[in-house]
């Protein structure tokens, strides 16, 4: 299994609204005109709109590219467009390789067939040839874990097998390139475990991944790189901490204050300053400006660190830290200094800045951002997971109990 | 990016023609996956099971026969084994084309998941259908070989026309199911039309009766693409005698072009499928 290859190029996508005729009435002038004249590929007819605009991106063997945005930004579209079910209005999209797509699992499964029958059956529409879907079916069985149900139609299945049984059918197809349209939210924890697991190996193969879903954290651990689309545009294309900065700044608007801003914040690590790379276990100084619009008495500053998708993982303010309160008259200046230890590692987290008012109250803030700052953790190699733990380990053999066995052996 | 007033449309790179038989070639696999789905789930949860594959082409032969029956008590002439077992072929025929027709005209929409989920060539569908009733259209056929037999209708020469008659009935079915639905997935109208074409066609092509017994109605019949079929499938198995070449020759025309027209017409419209359906 080797990496394919993607190349989208000045894509651009149209949709109807609705309906493109309504009666008799209106279809039949539509049809004369059609038949004179090509549609316009290029420009808007009534009631249709752009998807997509001016698409462009390339993902070469062995990449993940994650496409990010609100819902409706285009994503599934261009997912469609890149399996071949969907035909771009203009620009050209080359795929080399086989392609695999964790789209719609279970998709191609008929109700009233076994389990047995459409694993066949799916696997074929898939794109496996017969003797290869016999090659792997007890792979695919073992996957799923329905070896007891195999024999009973598909439509008595729960909906959690049913996806169980989609999934292990196309992950065994083996492809170059995978698209995978938010799969992980179907089935049970575990289930949605060993999704992700096998999607990690299908990264470390080789395999050329495009994945959308609104799993920020997910997507931060599996891929490098990000597309970010909002209605349709390319409104962003990097790497993976910034494309997840720009989807959150989308939704800045809601977060300005009346009371205070933040003109200017630093990260100071190791001596080096401004930075946003982080080596785990290392101390982290937070430099935080602020300038009062309004009157502030004895409020308390604080700062949050969240996963990218919004679990909080470490919270702190004055309150729990020291007798000083943050007393401003309008228009007056301070700078806050926290520092930490910044005990995680291997991935995307946002650092946040928050400003509660005298009598801490869950949900009121005198300032709330919690995507202030984003930090990107460097991964230690002695452990995994997010937390780095410092961990080690001495293995002590008992000597004791090997001299027993010696004695054994002499007195046999 | 936020705005876009004038945009210069990228060069077209238009994809090269795919080859559709090697296409098709490379989707077999599918091609007869699907046809198996399609016989499968037709029988599943039905007492009867497989037997009514049998049971529904004798009930076909059965009304063709009371309208025989009745025919003659009308014109006063007797029936003749020959015409009965003619009237059998015929119908079972009939009833192929009519099935394969009508199944597939809901091949596409029936599997929308697919269309809108997952590429292939769309071909397959519509062809899946087709080959489907075929396997039925066999059984029944044997069946009726066997009664044949048992009543020593006899084999002659004229036999060898048997593939070339239904290779060019599965080839007009075919065409018909292209293009009737890829219509069906634009304009839903076209599986009602088809219902009440299919119910009328009956009287415009000969099955219950036939053609050249009927004069100047007779021709209208031959010039309708299935008749010349099925008065050649009745000449060659029942009266061992050749098929009337003028006339099969117009049934191959219209088989070979529509077969080709249609399917063209079915993939222009193929990249728009997802999006209309």
């Amino acid at each position: 299994m080797a990496g394919g290859t993607i190349d989208v190029n000045g894509v651009w996508k149209k949709f109807a609204k609705g309906e493109s005729f309504d009666s008799l009435r209106d279809l039949i002038p539509s049809l004369a005109k059609r038949l004179i004249s090509k549609p316009p590929d290029q420009e808007l007819l009534q009631k249709e709109f752009w998807a997509l605009r001016d698409v462009s991106f390339s993902v070469r063997p062995g990449e993940a590219l994650a496409i990010i945005g609100p819902n409706g930004s285009g994503k599934s579209t261009m997912l469609k467009l890149l399996s071949r079910i969907l035909k771009p209005n203009r620009g050209s999209i080359a795929v080399k390789g086989r392609l695999g797509a964790l789209i719609e699992l279970g998709a191609g499964f008929h109700p009233d067939l076994t389990g047995r029958e459409n694993i066949y059956l799916n696997g074929t529409i898939l794109g496996m040839k017969r003797a290869e879907i016999d090659k792997k079916f007890d792979e695919i069985v073992d996957f799923s874990g329905l070896a007891a149900f195999l024999d009973m139609p598909v439509k008595r299945y729960s909906s959690g097998m049913y996806a169980r049984l989609g999934f292990s059918v196309a992950v065994h197809v083996d492809p170059d390139v995978l698209l995978v349209d938010e799969v992980l939210s179907v089935g049970d924890y575990h289930f949605q475990e060993q999704c992700f697991r096998k999607m990690q190996q299908f990264c470390r193969q080789g395999t050329t991944l495009v994945f959308v879903s609104h799993n920020l954290t997910a997507v931060s651990t599996l891929c490098t790189t990000a597309l970010v689309l909002k209605s349709g545009f390319p409104v962003f294309q990097g790497d993976i901490s910034g494309a997840i900065q720009k989807y959150h700044s989308f939704y800045e608007a809601d977060l300005k204050s009346r009371e205070l801003e933040v003109l200017d914040s630093r990260l100071k690590v190791n001596g080096a300053s401004d930075t946003n790379v982080i080596e785990p276990g290392s101390r982290v100084v937070f430099e935080v400006e602020i300038q009062a619009l309004a009157e502030i008495r004895d409020a308390h500053p604080g700062i949050q660190v969240h996963t990218p998708d919004g679990q909080c993982l470490f919270a702190t303010a004055s309150s729990r830290l020291t007798k000083d309160r943050l007393n401003l008259s309008p228009g007056q200046r301070a700078t806050l200094v926290f520092s930490f230890d910044m005990n995680l590692q291997g991935g995307v987290f946002l650092l946040g800045f928050t400003v509660s008012p005298e009598i801490e109250t869950p949900g009121e803030w005198l300032y709330y951002n919690p995507r202030l700052k984003r930090l990107v953790l460097t991964e230690d190699r002695r452990c995994a997971g997010v937390l780095h733990a410092n961990p080690s380990l001495d293995i002590l053999i008992h000597r004791s109990e090997v001299k027993t066995m010696d004695r054994q052996e002499v007195s046999a | 990016m936020d705005k876009i007033d004038t945009w210069i449309p990228p060069k077209q790179t238009e994809p090269k023609s795919r080859n559709l038989f090697r296409e098709l070639f490379q989707y077999r696999d599918l091609l007869l996956m699907l046809t198996w789905r399609d016989i499968k789930i037709r029988y599943k949860q039905s007492v009867m099971g497989f037997l009514w594959a049998i049971l529904m082409p004798v009930l076909v032969v059965g009304a063709g026969v009371v309208v025989m029956i009745a025919f003659s008590r009308v014109s006063g002439h007797g029936i003749d084994k020959s015409a009965v077992f003619s009237v059998a072929v015929k119908s079972v025929s009939w009833a192929f084309f009519a099935a394969g027709v009508r199944f597939a005209t809901n091949s596409l929409i029936m599997n929308k998941e697919l269309v809108t989920k997952i590429y292939f060539p769309r071909e397959i569908l519509p062809l899946a259908s087709v080959l489907a009733s075929l396997v039925d259209f066999a059984v029944a056929m044997a069946v009726l070989l066997i009664v044949l037999c048992i009543a020593k209708i006899g084999v002659t020469i004229y036999l060898l026309w048997l593939p070339v008659l239904l290779l060019l009935l599965t080839m007009i079915t075919m065409g018909f199911a292209f293009i009737l639905s890829c219509a069906n997935l634009f304009f839903r109208d076209v599986k009602y039309l088809v219902e009440i074409l299919l119910t009328y066609g009956i009287f415009f092509t000969p099955v219950l009766y036939s053609a050249k017994n009927l004069g100047k109605l007779g021709t209208l019949m031959l010039i309708n693409p299935i008749g010349p079929i099925l008065e050649g499938l009745s000449s060659v198995v029942i009266l061992h005698e050749a098929p009337d070449l003028r006339w099969l020759g117009n049934s191959a025309v219209w088989a070979v072009l529509g077969f080709a027209l249609f399917w063209k017409i079915f993939e222009k419209a193929e990249s728009s499928f997802a999006e209309s359906i």
